[in-house]
């Protein structure tokens, strides 16, 4: 291969990474733009939000509950060597809402929820149904990706507030009820320490993963070959793409919002 | 392109001009010119990949062209944006292959989707309307069932009731009887002729159907490399003396064995 064969490539290569970007962006802000233009349907927020939410609530409550038993374990070792037993509510609650919470909340729904819808609308787009609602003049994006991401940014915080709240009790079974560190400090500690900031901090991390999740996950899936494998394809690329931007973004979030 | 009538009985619902439309480097229409009169029905033939679904989806206006003309009721159609495209779009029912009926509903509410999602009707005009053009496609009763329970033929008659509820001027079928047996093709292809004259629709239909759909056309265009290669009345195109169509005919060749002949 000549060396000006090699620069097409890349060139073509850049130009059509450049292009995908521009789709993918633009994907977002047009289901942005059709989530505030009517006509209005709260029918189908309200499903997703039962969809994304509702039924990942379990799996939340679950995951938070061994979340803050490792972390009551792991927190009351390290602290009681130094005897600082009495700061373990607050260190258990400092790494869970500013970090672990949201970030562990959104690679759950990722999982759970965003291979579900991107595998739901793959299907979709394989059997002409997003075609067919195009010639009945609906908008696609608007009757099926705006609620979802609409419903993405309502269930996130909400789901990591839920997370946050049973892992504190995990990390307090384990840690004071299990182990003996003192149980007053553990809350109190918590009430000082933890600042309307912090909480805030994790609520926007929240918010921030919920949109980039459902951006993610509808774009896959929407957008999904029309072949057998398309959809299978369409459903691992959106979780796999989903989890990396997570930790991508909770870095760029965390030096910004520290 | 060989046009074996000019002259035929009513106006042209769709007026095809010369309609280009490349796909990286396949140049799948190359100059596409057709008339679909109205209240006919028009059957696109051809070997796979001759461009027969995407110039459906021309027409339905899924896919735009790089150049040429499509004329819906006097309007050309391949410039609008917006709300005009909405417009033209409630004028035309469209049955697809596979059906794309939506699982998640009952036949019943698939049907009344259109109406529910694009007209102010009260529910009980609605589930009188449901009612009424299920029972003209002969799904009285399946209402509440869902897709996944219905048999393919079933389901392409539910996808048809689903097309029909609004009331359009033109019905677009693509390939309605793939995955079907002969009996209920021939069920489906009486259905298409009785639902046109039931409803006074401009029908077009891509089939790969060959001969049988022609019992149920007025009139068919055969597509080739792109190109319309014949169109006229299924007597005329039947009559044509032309190698490649009766070739397509005899053996339904592939679109590269047709090319093999043609080159």
């Amino acid at each position: 291969m000549s060396i000006v064969e090699m620069i097409e490539r890349l060139g073509a290569l850049v130009l059509d990474g450049i292009a995908r970007l521009g789709t993918f962006s633009l994907f977002l802000i047009s289901a942005l733009f059709y989530a505030i233009m009517p006509p209005y349907k709260p029918r189908l927020l309200i499903r997703q939000i039962s969809s994304i939410g509702a039924e990942s609530l379990f799996l939340i409550v679950l995951i938070a509950t061994f979340t803050g038993m490792v972390l009551g374990l792991q927190g009351y070792n390290a602290l009681h060597r130094f005897g600082s037993d009495t700061a373990l509510g607050t260190v258990v609650a400092l790494i869970l809402v500013r970090e672990l919470g949201p970030v562990l909340a959104a690679l759950m729904i990722a999982a759970r929820a965003g291979s579900a819808m991107a595998a739901e609308l793959g299907s979709m787009q394989a059997t002409e149904q997003i075609d067919a609602l195009t010639v009945m003049a609906i908008n696609p994006i608007q009757y099926l990706v705006s609620p979802r991401v609409l419903a993405g940014v309502i269930s996130f915080p909400l789901l990591t507030s839920i997370f946050d709240v049973i892992a504190i009790w995990g990390g307090y079974l384990v840690g004071v009820k299990l182990l003996g560190a003192p149980s007053g400090p553990y809350f109190n500690g918590i009430a000082t320490n933890l600042s309307g900031h912090d909480i805030m901090t994790g609520l926007y991390k929240a918010l921030v993963f919920g949109v980039v999740v459902m951006w993610v996950c509808c774009y896959k899936g929407y957008n999904a070959e029309r072949m057998a494998t398309g959809v299978s394809r369409a459903t691992t690329q959106a979780v796999v793409l989903s989890s990396v931007l997570i930790l991508a973004w909770d870095y760029f979030l965390t030096s910004i919002l520290l | 392109m060989s046009e074996l009538q000019t002259n035929h009985d009513g106006a042209n619902a769709i007026k095809v001009r010369d309609l280009r439309r490349r796909f990286d480097h396949q140049q799948v229409l190359d100059g596409v010119t057709l008339d679909m009169p109205a209240g006919q029905i028009t059957t696109i033939v051809g070997p796979s990949g001759s461009g027969k679904t995407v110039l459906l989806k021309h027409l339905n206006l899924l896919l735009r062209p790089d150049s040429g003309q499509i004329v819906i009721d006097n309007v050309d159609v391949t410039k609008l944006r917006g709300t005009a495209v909405d417009a033209v779009r409630e004028k035309i029912g469209m049955l697809f292959q596979a059906g794309a009926l939506f699982d998640s509903l009952s036949v019943f509410d698939n049907v009344a989707f259109p109406l529910v999602e694009k007209t102010n009707l009260p529910r009980t005009e609605i589930e009188q309307r449901v009612l009424e053009t299920l029972r003209s496609v002969g799904l009285d009763g399946m209402e509440h069932k869902y897709p996944s329970e219905l048999s393919g033929g079933m389901q392409k008659r539910a996808a048809l009731a689903r097309a029909l509820v609004r009331r359009p001027k033109i019905l677009m079928l693509d390939e309605p009887t793939t995955g079907l047996d002969p009996s209920r093709t021939r069920a489906i292809h009486e259905l298409i002729r009785h639902t046109q004259e039931n409803f006074q629709l401009t029908v077009v239909m891509v089939s790969h159907d060959v001969p049988a759909v022609f019992e149920v056309s007025d009139r068919v265009a055969f597509l080739h490399r792109g190109k319309t290669h014949l169109n006229g009345t299924v007597a005329e195109v039947m009559a044509a003396d032309d190698e490649i169509f009766k070739h397509f005919l005899a053996g339904k060749a592939s679109g590269a064995e047709n090319e093999a002949l043609a080159g």
